[in-house]
């Protein structure tokens, strides 16, 4: 074991859900709790680095590389260090018929970074992704949890100020 | 007023709280099933009801039910599909995250009918707000008694868990569901054998979409004649509608099957008609795997009736003229669409989304993306296009799940409906690289 792995470890809080959802699964299939394993680790480091991946399959005593090749085939995880704030647009279709590519590229110009970029202060990243399933209140970005909708030049401005306040 | 089956109480403030779902007359139906019917009863119910996998494909949601297979001692397991990724739809987003009570009531119900006492909701990660919601609704619905150990006194335990997915648009195919609920990639399973025989953990499983599941309180309480007596022929009760695009009322809509696509497109009650000033030019009415149409052949058939919103109105005509209900993700367009532009949208996605297990699929949809790409951006050639078709007969059918399929028919139709748009950014490259220029030769407006 490396220093770094000594390092890695959920908060108590967080080891506590980690052993509720384990739980959930029947008796030697604890392997499923890997996704929510993963989106918890995330919570707490921002990204999810080998490290963090060993520690998980640690818990549910599988071999890391069963969590790698689980990590890297879902796009939500990311697998490099991200800003604060990561900022995911939606750039599938509908989202792009109600002018998702112009308040993107607001968005890009505004922050002074490119997709897949991240600021130089650490705030933000920016990210494309997939349908978020809310074509009908497009353009759409997401903030971790949050779901931003309807957006607009303007709207991008509050939110981007809202956001570097935190 | 037209029947609503799911939306009824949608707008009343509080309808996410136990308490005023119960005053609407919530788990009336988990009472009904659990005190006065058998499985079978409910199942006999939801066969009759006619009720279809509001997921995409359609099918019958009470055969899909029977062929559930029993073994003694085995566990069975109901999953609920709430993995919607596919571009157009938002309507379980909807719903969930509005009313998350009435699925599980749903949950409970359909659990018992199949004689599950573990059950799960996979909803997709990006909805971790709507995971919450729904975790909530279940904490109160345990709280009453209407989930956990020995429910309402019946005997019968049922442990629901909401499992969250990691970002993948495939994993709403059932078996690469069932893979990720494992914790592993998402990988369409080959079938047979099927879920209903071997599908999570290896035990009896059945995959019902949230709509689909939603729809079970009513049937219990109302019977499912009375569902049936909804709806056009083979199209009964009612569809949930997520619209998107250029109408005046995006949203989500709760129709009776069998209103005409011309009255859910122009009249107020649904979505107002196209924007103001503006045309419509095209529609893609299942979620982005349908094949899109022109607007004379989404509002009327090849015999000149009015094309209504069924199952089989919308697939009237095959490919050629047709096209499907899908998933009612229906995206509409006016002229200031380029119909490539778009197109390519769609190809980026599934080339994205294609889980690379199958060849057909893993490099014809790069190929149909960085073509269309090429084309787009005025850099392709007349042969381009047909290779697009090309390359996407080469993927249908060929693959293992459905998602090779539902890439190569966007492309495919759009070709078959707007080549010239296609030729013509072959022809006119400086003209169709311009910021914001779309087609304005030969085109039918509506």
């Amino acid at each position: 074991m490396t220093e770094t792995t000594h390092t890695v470890a959920f908060t108590t809080e967080r080891l506590a859900k980690a052993k509720e959802i384990i739980a959930r699964y029947p008796e030697g299939k604890q392997k499923s709790a890997l996704l929510p394993l993963l989106h918890l680790a995330q919570e707490q480091y921002g990204w999810v680095s080998p490290e963090v991946m060993d520690y998980v399959a640690g818990l549910l005593n599988i071999l890391p590389i069963e969590v790698y090749e689980v990590a890297s085939f879902y796009t939500m995880f990311h697998l490099d260090p991200v800003g604060k704030h990561v900022i995911e647009y939606c750039r599938t279709g509908p989202c792009c018929l109600m002018g998702g590519e112009d308040v993107y590229g607001y968005l890009k110009t505004k922050l002074g970074i490119n997709t897949g970029e991240t600021t130089p202060d650490g705030k933000f990243t920016i990210k494309e992704v997939e349908c978020l399933a809310a074509c009908g209140w497009g353009p759409v970005f997401q903030v971790r949890e949050k779901y931003y909708m309807n957006l607009t030049n303007d709207k991008i401005d509050e939110i981007i100020d809202e956001l570097s306040k935190d | 007023m037209p029947v609503k089956i799911l939306t009824e109480h949608i707008n009343v403030p509080g309808i996410d709280t136990f308490e005023v779902y119960r005053k609407m007359g919530g788990y009336t139906a988990v009472e009904k099933a659990l005190k006065k019917m058998t499985p079978e009863e409910i199942v006999e119910e939801v066969k009759k009801s006619g009720v279809r996998g509001r997921g995409g494909a359609g099918f019958p949601m009470g055969m899909k039910w029977s062929f559930l297979a029993k073994p003694e001692g085995v566990p069975r397991y109901l999953v609920c599909n709430a993995d919607e990724s596919e571009p157009g739809t938002f309507k379980d987003h909807y719903l969930m995250k509005n009313n998350p009570h009435l699925l599980i009531e749903g949950m409970i119900v359909s659990s018992f009918a199949l004689g599950a006492n573990k059950s799960f909701i996979y909803v997709r990660g990006e909805l971790m707000y709507v995971i919450h919601i729904l975790e909530k609704a279940i904490e109160e619905a345990k709280a009453a008694g209407f989930l956990g150990k020995n429910i309402l006194g019946t005997g019968y335990d049922l442990e629901l868990v909401v499992q969250p997915g990691g970002g993948a648009y495939i994993c709403g195919e059932e078996t690469a569901l069932l893979e990720s609920l494992e914790g592993k990639r998402g990988n369409p399973r080959n079938k047979p054998p099927f879920p209903a025989v071997k599908g999570l953990y290896q035990c009896p499983t059945v995959v019902n979409n949230v709509e689909s599941i939603s729809n079970t309180p009513w049937i219990v309480n109302n019977g499912g004649e009375a569902y049936a007596a909804l709806g056009v022929g083979r199209s009964t009760g009612t569809k949930l509608i997520s619209v998107s695009g250029h109408v005046n009322k995006p949203g989500v809509y709760e129709i009776p099957l069998g209103i005409t696509v011309e009255d859910f497109i122009y009249a107020d009650e649904w979505c107002g008609g196209i924007r103001p000033g503006h045309h419509l030019k095209a529609v893609v009415a299942g979620g982005s795997s349908v094949p899109i149409l022109p607007a004379n052949l989404i509002l009327t058939l090849a015999n000149g009736d009015k094309r209504l919103m069924t199952y089989e109105s919308l697939s009237d005509g095959g490919f050629a003229t047709g096209t499907m209900l899908g998933s009612g993700g229906f995206i509409v367009m006016d002229e200031t669409t380029c119909i490539v532009r778009n197109t390519l949208t769609f190809a980026r996605f599934y080339h994205h989304e294609s889980c690379g297990q199958c060849s057909p699929c893993r490099e014809g949809t790069g190929w149909m993306d960085k073509v269309l790409d090429r084309i787009e951006h005025g850099k392709g050639n007349m042969r381009d296009i047909d290779l697009l078709v090309d390359v996407a007969k080469k993927i249908e059918g060929n693959t293992i799940c459905p998602l090779g399929d539902a890439a190569a028919w966007p492309i495919a139709a759009a070709i078959r409906h707007f080549r010239h748009e296609f030729e013509w950014h072959v022809t006119h490259p400086l003209e169709a690289t311009k910021p914001g220029a779309v087609y304005r030769g030969e085109m039918e407006l509506v």
